[in-house]
């Protein structure tokens, strides 16, 4: 693993995460502070484990249509001169590796010095996320689902998980193993909503079905809260308190006709990563054994399962024997997975805490520190149009 | 495929579809309200297409068609539905929805509910046939497509 040439198209060793940033996570619609107070928070929280002076801050980068507006950010905080704002397009958490994605081109191309990539969230302000009411007429891509009584996410993405399954013939046991991996993992951090909340295999068993193939504990939490990073050139890494963790690659969007509506994508049992995949190992010039540990987002568990077969590291009809609980957790499982508690256990910050923690990871300050630590992998949004993921490596990658 | 008056699979109380503002689904509403179902389908390279777009995915003509065919298919996925995510639904129980290709037109999908005992057991590849519901008295009036195991 070398640096590359200057010209050569890639974000790789250019650019290093020098902050991170969160406020307390919250069960949904229980924060006490409203959204963009607690994306004031975490900002200044990333800026204060940075060493930063906030006011050095010259862009905002989010994505999944961030309440929070940048300018007012930028109003609020300071800020002497504001050089960019991207926001990445697509719900929920595809974007959560795009905006670094997005903020990281940002910098390499020369428009800005020293980015935040953030993600607010507080339902209880704004109403909850996967529910749907008092609509009275649909159209478009909904009009083909909710009146057949698919409204919800979960309703939304259980027949593509249901039509893997069939497939390559996974069984509910593999989904069951990503669930108890973030749980265990959440017992040991004391941020996680649902520290000291354990998950074993019966309760998961015994838990309600939302739609099958979803138990309970298939599916996300939803919660409020606000992440934040800080992004600068790589040769300002240096200048910082903290150990900077470089963006290796990253890559977003997805394969031929993925967004085709309804449920019409060619690729349809699928978690929109058969081209992004190779693209990032290509930015960074490694493969999937390099690999030391992943936060990969969970909407729904069957999810993840698609998308650790995409990025590699099990081909489809191994999943029922690699994913078992013994392979996913720190300090030395096979493939330690979502070490925070990701977004079933930890909070569901759209996966912005997952980001964090592929940087604790970097570290080496996780709750749950894998032993070998140079390269984390970050995988976001499975099954939506746009997807990304991102990989992250310490200073001996370069 | 049947027409018989029934009640409905699910209440009353879901949104009701209607097309865009810009009218592109418009055929295929006003086609469920009666009884015909119509996908695109480009008259120069053939290639069918749902949900519908202003030109053909393939060959960019804009002259995409809007074709009857018949509505039956094969159960392409299936979910059964035991939490209820919208007021009108609660005490419903289970559902059933089906994703439903179509290989006379060109394994296009399309999703709906599968009519009978929410509880029986479904098999990917099921035949399964088209029935229309129709919401005569909704305001916008609209009309659904349903599936059952083809007799
Ligand atoms: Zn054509």
């Amino acid at each position: 693993m070398t640096a590359r040439a200057t010209g050569e198209r890639t974000l790789r060793g250019r650019v290093a995460v020098i902050g991170i940033g969160e406020t307390n996570y919250y069960r949904h619609g229980a924060s006490p502070d409203p959204e963009f107070k607690l994306a004031l928070k975490a900002i200044l929280a990333a800026c204060n484990d940075a060493g930063l002076d906030p006011r050095e801050i010259d862009g905002f980068s989010s994505y999944s249509d961030d309440r929070s507006d940048a300018a007012r950010l930028a109003a609020a905080l300071g800020i002497r001169r504001l050089s960019t704002t991207t926001m990445q397009w697509g719900g929920g958490g595809g974007g959560c590796c795009a905006a670094v994605a997005n903020a990281a081109a940002s910098i390499v191309a020369g428009l800005a010095d020293c980015v935040v990539v953030f993600r607010s969230l507080a339902q209880g302000q704004y109403g909850r996320f996967g529910q749907a009411g008092g609509i009275g007429t649909i159209s478009g891509e909904r009009a083909y689902l909710m009146p057949y009584g698919v409204l919800a996410p979960p309703q939304r993405f259980a027949m593509r998980v249901r039509r893997y399954m069939h497939e390559h013939g996974v069984r509910q046991e593999a989904m069951q193993a990503i669930a108890l991996a973030s749980y265990h993992h959440a017992q040991s951090n004391p941020r996680a909503v649902m520290f000291g909340k354990p998950l074993d295999p019966e309760k998961y068993n015994a838990s309600r079905w939302i739609a099958e193939p979803f138990h309970l504990f298939d599916c996300c939490m939803e919660n409020d809260g606000a992440a934040a990073i800080i992004l600068v050139p790589e040769e300002r890494a240096g200048d910082f308190r903290n150990k900077p963790a470089y963006v290796l690659g990253a890559a977003t969007g997805a394969g031929y006709r993925s967004g085709a509506m309804p449920h019409n994508s060619p690729q349809y049992a699928s978690a929109s990563f058969e081209t992004l995949a190779p693209a990032l190992y290509r930015m960074a010039g490694i493969s999937p054994a390099d690999v030391d540990v992943v936060q990969s987002y969970e909407n729904f568990t069957g999810g993840v399962v698609m998308a650790l077969a995409e990025h590699g590291f099990f081909k489809p009809e191994e999943a029922n024997d690699f994913l078992v609980l013994d392979n996913l957790i720190a300090p030395s499982g096979r493939l330690p997975l979502n070490t925070s508690g990701g977004n079933l256990a930890e909070c569901y910050m759209h996966g912005f805490e997952l980001v964090i923690e592929a940087v604790r990871q970097i570290r080496g300050q996780s709750v749950n520190q894998v032993k070998r630590n140079d390269v984390a992998m970050v995988i976001g949004g499975p099954m939506v149009t746009p997807a990304s993921n991102l990989l992250l490596g310490s200073g001996a990658t370069l | 495929m049947s027409d018989t008056p029934r009640a409905a699979y699910l209440p009353e109380g879901l949104p009701s579809p209607v097309p865009e503002n810009d009218g592109l689904s418009a055929p295929y509403w006003a086609g469920l309200q009666q009884n015909r179902l119509l996908v695109q389908r480009c008259p120069h390279c053939t290639t069918w297409q749902f949900g519908p777009e202003w030109l053909c995915h393939h060959c960019h003509s804009f002259d995409v068609e809007w074709t009857e065919v018949e509505p039956r298919g094969r159960i392409f996925s299936w979910e059964r539905i035991w939490s209820p995510s919208h007021d009108a639904l609660r005490g419903r129980g289970p559902y059933l929805a089906v994703l439903v290709e179509l290989p006379h037109a060109g394994h296009v999908r399309m999703v709906g509910n599968l009519l009978g005992d929410p509880l029986q057991t479904i098999t990917i590849g099921t035949d399964v046939e088209g029935v229309f519901e129709h919401h005569h008295d909704a305001v916008p009036r609209y009309s659904l497509l349903h599936w059952q195991a083809a007799g």
